[in-house]
Order: C-alpha cells, then sequence, then structure tokens
C-alpha cells in the first residue's frame, strides 16, 4: 500500500518523491519495465561540508517577526542552531563581525526566468515558452535550463539562494517549474532543489490570446474554455490511472505526459503557479479551480491583485507582485504602489516577484519601495513584514517554507549578510551562504563564482 | 544662409515661460544648489518662475508665499535624460509616439505629439523629476531629442527646447542599418554626412538638378547639418568598447559635439572618452553581460567618473520612469560620490543638453525644485512639493485614485 502511494505521487513527477521513487522497494510484478516506476529526473544537489559560521553582533531580521539588535547567529552543518545569543562558540567556527550590519534568510524569487531566457540574450537561448500548443504541460522547465547562464552569480550577489523558475506565459498552461538554488553547477539536477514539490505555469489575459489568435483561443473566454477542456481530460486520465495503479492489473493506462501533470494538480501534488494580472480574471480563475477542485497557491503578476484581496485571502491564495512596475501594456494599466501594503493589510500572503534578471538582483530594494509605499499611504508595515514578501512568503508559495525563508533554529542556513538595512538604497548584500556554503563575498575575489560563460569575456565586477 | 537652417531645425519658439506670475520662499531646508556647497537651513526664493535667491541669510520679500521646509532636503527637479512621459500611454505597446518607421530620420522630433494630459506625466512628478529629455527611438539616425518641463496644459507649454540633440544608434540594434554589419553602418553614416555638407556647398546646382542624386532626400539631409557644424549634440548610443572608440573616431573626424548613451563597456575606454571630453549618458544598474557589452558591470559609472568622464543617469523601466532617483541611489551604492549623483541627475543633463538654465538651484535659473521629505535617493523619502516653472504642481495621479477607492474592500463606490 505504501509503494501504491510512492508511485502514484512518483507518476505526478513530484521532485521530492522522485528521489524515494528510486530507492523504492520493487513492486512485485514486473514494475520495473514501466518508466513510472523509476526515477523521474531526482536532484542531485548536495549540501556541502562547511564549518560552523557565526555572525556576531548584527541586527538579525528572522521573517517571523522579530527583529534582534546586537545578537548573533550560528550554523553548522546547513541548519541554523542557534540565534539571539548563541553561547558558545563551536571549536573551528567562522566568526564574522556583524556590528553595524544587518542579517536576513536567504531571498527567494517565486518568478525568474533565469536560465530559460538566459544571457546573452541570443535567440539560441530562448527556452522559456514552448508557443507551439496553448497546453504544453508535458513541458518542464528543467530541461531548457542553462546551468552557466551568467545571470546566476548576479542574482547570487543579491542575496538570492532559492528561485522558481518558470516557463513564459505564452501558453494557458506553459508546462512544469523548477525550484532550484542558486549555486555553482554543471547540471539543472545539481541546482534542484531537494524535496521541492514541482508547480505548473497557467497563464491569463493577453500573452495566450495574442500568441494564439490565429488558431485559438483569441479570446479570454477562449482562453477558460482551454482552461476546462484540458482539466476535463485531465479528470479521466487521473480517473483511469487511479483504477489501474490500485490493484495494477492489465495493461496499464497509455502514459501521458501533459495529462500526468495536469493530474498532478488534480491530487493537490503540483502547484498552480497562475500570471493573472487581473482582478476579474483571478476570479474567474479561482471559479476554475472550484469547479476542477484544485487550489491555486499563487497568482503572478498580479497587478490588480490589491482588488480582490478579500477573494484571495478567502482562496488561500498568495499574490507575487511587483513593486512598481506597471503601465507597459493593457493589462497591467492599473498598477499602484500600495498593491503589497493593501494585500497584506487584507490578510493575503503577499510576495514580491521579480521576472526579471535585473530586478532579481535588487529584491531588496523594490521590497523597500513597496514597504515605505505602504507607510507613506497610512498601512503600518514593518520591515519584518515586508521582508515576509521576499523570504518566508515565497517559500511558502514553492512549498519549502518548512526547510528555509526564515531564520530560526533547525530551518536551513540559507543567510545574507548585509553592509547596512537591507531597506536602504545603498546597502549591498556582502555575503550569501546557502545552506551553510558561502556561495558570495563581496570583500573576497575568490567567493565571487563566475560561470564559464564568464570566463575570459565577462568579468561580472560585483566585488565592489 | 546658414544661420537661417539652424533657425528652422532648430525650431526655437518653445521655450519655459512660466507658468503663473508668483513669488513664494522656501525656508528651513537644507538646500542642495549643486552649484555650491549644501546650505543648511536655506532659503531659496523664487520669483515669476526663476529663482532669485538662494543662501542661509536670505531675506523673504515680502508678500512672498512661504513655504517651510524645516528638516526637509531641498534641490533642483530632477532631469531624466531618457523619459517617455508625454510621447504615448505611458509606454504602453502600440501607443508610444517616439519613433518613426524607417531608419533614417534625422527631421523627425517627437515635439508636436507630446500630451500635456498624459497620465505618465504626474507619475513622474511623483518622483521629483520635473524636466524630461525625449529622445527618439531607432536603429539608425532616428530623430531629434526633445527636452520638456512635465506641467503645463498645451505642448508647448511641455517643451521647453527641440533639437536637443541628433540621436544616432551605433549599437548592435543598428547593423541592419549597414547591410548587416557594423562596418556598413558607419560607412553609410559617412556617406550621409558628406552628402548633406555637399548639398549645403551646393543648393543653387542641386535646384536645378545639376548635383548626383544624394544617399537621402534633402530635406533630412538638412536636418544633419546643425550636428555636422557642431552647433548641435549628436547622441550616439554605442555599448562595445569598438562602438564606443568608432563614435570618438566619428566625433575628431567630423568636429561633431558627441554624447554616448548607453556605453556599457564605457569603463574599458574611460580615459579616452575623459580625453576627447565626451559625456555619457547611460544605466547604472546594467550588468548583464550580451554580445552588445560583454563587459556589462554594476561600477561603470564609478569608473568613468574615476577617469574624469562627465556622466548623466538615465532610467528606462517599463512604467518606471520615476525610479531615476533610485538610480542615482544605486549608482551611489556601487561606488560613485553622493554628489557627482546628484549632479548626474540635474547639473549635467542640463548641461549636456543645452538647457543652461536648468539642473541648480542659484540666482537666474529656472525654478524647478523638489522638496523631500529626506534623502532623495533613499526609498524611505518620497517628492513632498514640486515646483515647475516656480508654481506647485499636483502629485495626485490616477494610481492614487485607484488607491483610494480599494484601500478598503470591497470598494464603496462613492467617489471622494
Amino acid at each position: 500500500m505504501i509503494h501504491l502511494k510512492v508511485l502514484a505521487v512518483a507518476l505526478a513527477g513530484a521532485g521530492l518523491t522522485a528521489d524515494l521513487a528510486a530507492q523504492a522497494p520493487t513492486a512485485e510484478r514486473n514494475t520495473d519495465t514501466l518508466s513510472i516506476d523509476r526515477p523521474q529526473y531526482p536532484s542531485t544537489y548536495r549540501r556541502r561540508p562547511n564549518p560552523p559560521v557565526v555572525v556576531r553582533n548584527a541586527t538579525i531580521l528572522t521573517a517571523t517577526g522579530s527583529e534582534l539588535r546586537n545578537a548573533s547567529i550560528l550554523f553548522q552543518d546547513g541548519r541554523i542552531t542557534a540565534i539571539g545569543d548563541v553561547g558558545q562558540i563551536p571549536a573551528g567556527a567562522q566568526v564574522v563581525d556583524g556590528t553595524g550590519k544587518f542579517v536576513t534568510p536567504g531571498i527567494i524569487d517565486t518568478h525568474s526566468h533565469i536560465g530559460v531566457y538566459a544571457a546573452p540574450g541570443t535567440s539560441a537561448e530562448q527556452d522559456g515558452n514552448e508557443a507551439t500548443n496553448p497546453v504544453t504541460a508535458e513541458v518542464w522547465a528543467e530541461h531548457s535550463i542553462w546551468p552557466q547562464d551568467p545571470q546566476i552569480p548576479l542574482a547570487i550577489a543579491g542575496g538570492v539562494t532559492v528561485a522558481q523558475i518558470l516557463p513564459g506565459s505564452a501558453n494557458l498552461v506553459g508546462g512544469r517549474s523548477a525550484t532550484i538554488r542558486l549555486v555553482p553547477a554543471r547540471t539543472v539536477q545539481e541546482l534542484k532543489f531537494p524535496g521541492a514539490p514541482y508547480g505548473v505555469k497557467m497563464a491569463c489575459g493577453e500573452n495566450p490570446k495574442r500568441v494564439y489568435q490565429n488558431r485559438g483561443p483569441s479570446t479570454r473566454m477562449g482562453n477558460m474554455a482551454g482552461y476546462r477542456a484540458a482539466f476535463i481530460q485531465a479528470e479521466q486520465y487521473r480517473a483511469r490511472w487511479d483504477k489501474w495503479l490500485k490493484d495494477r492489473k492489465g495493461d496499464p493506462p497509455a502514459r501521458d505526459l501533459k495529462l500526468e501533470t495536469l493530474a498532478g494538480v488534480l491530487r493537490g501534488e503540483i502547484s498552480v503557479q497562475n500570471h493573472c494580472y487581473k482582478a476579474d480574471e483571478m476570479a474567474q480563475m479561482l471559479d476554475l479551480a472550484r469547479e476542477f477542485g484544485f487550489t491555486i497557491k499563487s497568482f503572478h503578476h498580479g497587478v490588480e491583485a490589491y482588488k480582490v484581496g478579500d477573494l484571495l485571502a478567502q482562496a488561500g491564495t498568495a499574490a507575487s507582485v511587483w513593486s512598481d512596475w506597471g503601465g507597459f501594456k493593457m493589462e497591467a494599466y492599473d498598477e499602484i504602489l500600495e498593491n503589497l501594503a493593501l494585500l497584506t493589510k487584507a490578510g493575503v500572503r503577499a510576495v514580491l516577484h521579480t521576472d526579471s534578471p535585473d530586478g532579481i538582483q535588487r529584491m531588496n530594494q523594490d521590497a523597500a519601495k513597496a514597504m515605505y509605499a505602504g507607510i507613506r499611504a497610512g498601512i503600518p508595515i514593518s520591515r519584518d513584514q515586508a521582508l515576509r514578501w521576499i523570504t518566508a512568503n515565497p517559500a511558502w508559495v514553492l512549498g519549502i517554507d518548512q526547510l528555509t525563508g526564515t531564520l530560526e533554529s533547525g530551518k536551513m542556513a540559507d543567510v545574507v549578510l548585509w553592509s547596512g538595512d537591507p531597506f536602504s538604497v545603498y546597502s549591498k548584500a556582502e555575503k550569501v551562504w546557502a545552506e551553510g556554503w558561502l556561495v558570495f563575498d563581496r570583500l573576497d575575489k575568490t567567493r565571487q563564482y563566475k560561470t564559464d560563460f564568464n570566463l575570459g569575456q565577462a568579468d561580472p565586477g560585483v566585488g565592489r | 544662409m546658414i544661420r537661417q537652417t539652424i533657425q528652422l531645425s532648430l525650431a526655437i519658439g518653445f521655450g519655459a515661460a512660466p507658468l503663473a506670475a508668483q513669488t513664494i520662499a522656501i525656508t528651513g531646508g537644507t538646500v542642495f544648489p549643486v552649484v555650491g556647497p549644501k546650505i543648511d537651513r536655506g532659503t531659496v526664493v523664487i520669483v515669476n518662475g526663476r529663482i532669485t535667491a538662494v543662501g542661509a541669510g536670505v531675506v523673504v520679500p515680502a508678500g512672498a508665499t512661504v513655504v517651510d521646509a524645516t528638516g526637509k532636503w531641498v534641490t533642483p527637479g530632477l532631469i531624466h535624460a531618457d523619459a517617455n512621459a508625454g510621447a504615448g500611454v505611458r509606454g504602453l505597446g502600440g501607443f508610444g509616439e517616439d519613433s518613426k518607421q524607417g531608419d533614417f530620420n534625422p527631421s523627425f522630433s517627437v515635439a508636436p505629439a507630446l500630451d500635456p494630459d498624459a497620465v505618465g506625466i504626474p507619475v513622474a512628478r511623483t518622483g521629483g523629476i520635473t524636466t524630461g529629455v525625449i529622445l527618439p527611438g531607432g536603429p539608425f539616425v532616428s530623430g531629434t531629442a526633445v527636452a520638456v518641463d512635465f506641467a503645463g496644459a498645451r505642448t508647448e507649454d511641455l517643451v521647453v527646447k527641440t533639437g536637443a540633440a541628433l540621436a544616432i544608434n551605433l549599437g548592435d540594434g543598428s547593423k541592419g542599418a549597414g547591410g548587416g554589419s557594423r562596418a556598413g553602418t558607419l560607412a553609410r553614416l559617412k556617406t550621409l554626412f558628406a552628402d548633406a555638407l555637399e548639398y549645403d556647398r551646393r543648393r543653387l546646382e542641386y535646384r536645378r538638378a545639376a548635383t548626383q542624386s544624394f544617399s537621402a532626400p534633402v530635406a533630412e539631409l538638412e536636418a544633419l547639418l546643425p550636428a555636422l557644424r557642431g552647433l548641435q549634440p549628436v547622441l550616439i548610443t554605442a555599448n562595445r568598447k569598438i562602438d564606443i572608440q568608432n563614435a570618438l573616431r566619428l566625433a575628431r573626424e567630423h568636429r561633431l559635439k558627441v554624447v554616448l548613451r548607453g556605453a556599457i563597456e564605457g569603463w574599458k575606454v574611460a580615459s579616452e572618452i575623459a580625453a576627447a571630453n565626451v559625456p555619457v549618458v547611460l544605466q547604472p544598474n546594467v550588468d548583464i553581460p550580451s554580445f552588445d557589452g560583454l563587459g556589462a558591470r554594476l561600477d561603470n559609472v564609478t569608473l568613468l567618473r574615476q577617469a574624469g568622464v562627465k556622466v548623466v543617469i538615465a532610467q528606462n523601466d517599463p512604467g518606471g520612469e520615476r525610479s531615476l532617483r533610485y538610480a542615482a541611489g544605486n549608482a551611489v551604492r556601487n561606488g560613485v560620490s553622493w554628489d557627482d549623483a546628484l549632479r548626474a541627475v540635474t547639473l549635467w543633463p542640463a548641461e549636456v543638453f543645452g538647457l543652461g538654465q536648468y539642473g541648480a538651484l542659484a540666482p537666474g535659473r529656472v525654478a524647478n525644485v523638489v522638496i523631500w521629505s529626506g534623502d532623495p535617493f533613499e526609498f524611505s523619502a518620497a517628492a513632498e512639493k514640486v515646483f515647475i516653472r516656480g508654481v506647485e504642481t499636483s502629485l495626485r495621479t490616477r494610481e492614487t485614485e485607484l488607491f483610494e477607492r480599494y484601500r478598503n474592500l470591497p470598494p464603496s463606490y462613492q467617489s471622494r
């Protein structure tokens, strides 16, 4: 019974269980002949062994509601072991003076195309949109990611430790996302965050209907009909497989990667990450989710999310939004600077995302813009709340909030040391640790990773 | 003959007329004149749209409207050297006005298309931006820049100067204009320059149809002449080192008053740029390598400044025009001095684009003044009052109304 459950999850392709599937006991009959019983592109990321680290006498923003002054943080073996007063410093620990500096969790971006739209921006590297069909749930972003994208070290220098890499928004259903660590790597598998569930990119509005205007969908109602048709098929597919998996008798149903992903959504194993600008369309998508019995984990680019904060809070759907981007297309016309503050006030899990290889380098700055816009509008937003927009809340959207996104004992040591208040324009990420591994040090050239692409031609020059 | 041509090209007739006559004294703030050291508890006096006095011991004229700026920072209005507001619907796709089809349009100016009612204009003001230079877009020779103040009821009220610079692209995007190679683009440009000068020398013969045919319509060639006579800045987009060096060669060979735009790899040839006395308009946060500029790096401005290059900071985010001040802040973050960053968004763009009465708080200057709640480069500060030609402007935007409607959910839909 246990192995059936594992298989069912593996069928959905969730990365968390793909590792388990690889080690699962061989099923009784002929299962080794089925692809679904084999590893589904597992992560090979491994934490690097590192000495313990203590940052002393810093201002620590935990993203759990507290702001600790003149405090210390200790992490070892990849985990945070003490915050505040760390007591006895372990032998061999690296001690970092944090006087006048700030410590935060590593920043997490729920919306990035790093690796799938890689620099230097040639047509050869445009791997983000499989714009050949309105529903391409069968494609996986991880199969497009180029681990040598020179945008990766730039994002790391901005204090970003984890990002969700999404397919583009040309399609109603664009494919699976990948949650990756931003670390030096040769392969995508070495980047994949172990245990992170998959997401699926869906897109509302202008993009799909523009891309497919000649073959359809060419209208918003066409978009809705397209999602519904796909999920009706997925319901049937899921029922066929669930029936077969119960006793594994007879021939298994034909495997269909597209429907496998959508069935994973219906099973609640794959989270929906929905590009959707407009308030009225968000309400339509929440209805779609109710029709098929799934939840939408986060709307993305929710420029109008502030208009329906109550609906989002009720549905338990997060909103990933920008601080001040808008106006560049009709569905982005009603942007306001108080979006994040109003969403927070409405009880929505508010997330600041970037969708930009530039923006991802300065997410602390965008959080600052939105925090001060809220404060100016009379909505009190604390630094800790603003920090949650770029740490704890995105961790929840990616389903890794039990592991990272806050500074708490037991959480992964994804930690950033800032030269000053991270909500000041003048502050820089000085050191960045990914599960205890010092992946960036502004003061040490040898700790400034260059991709293969950078070598011999493009020095990122972040070291000042 | 020459003078006549220049007047035609520069289309003089616009100019910073005061929007209303009044006397204002801004008192008690920390004043940053830019052309002099900062003044604690300083006073700025404005009469009929011009600044008449700046200093610590300035007497407030009788009858002046006094604006208390105690605890505030007072700076010149920021000048955005790569602005969009007014030239289309906030950058909404398909609604832009700042480019024209074709690749050789030196006579093109966006000025008549500028919309004083564009919703982006008050948004720009909320960022403390009082003045913009709207650059024509295009793959090669795209037209002339127009400088505007972001206040006024009619297009003529906005426009400060047309023909503020001739815009030429020598970057990667210009290769098509040369048949696919930078070399072709440069050769074509030199032919066009030669034709323009030849046309100018042989107008009479041209009218008698006694010249060989030129490589472009003479109305367009004529529009190159102010630049070729060194009377109009030539803004050359160039990012790769060799493009920058080609632009500098062009400046030498044709005695052009070149301003570089982009200059992603400017740091590699910073001393050459400085030696040529060529200023640079750039976006300081560009650091992602492309084949137009593999050497992109965040300390570009810092290295250019260290070599003595005059740098103008611009910011061309989608919808993010108001963020110019944060771009300046980021330049400071990456090593530029705070004072230089302020000059780079006030005095230096004024100098580069020939707006001599702009960009500083000093007697005689146009009274574009911003009162900030704090350091203008910081997120924590905001522009609280924005004066354009001596008149306080509204900082309410369409966004303000949306916010007020949706502040409480569900909205009441009652107008306020």
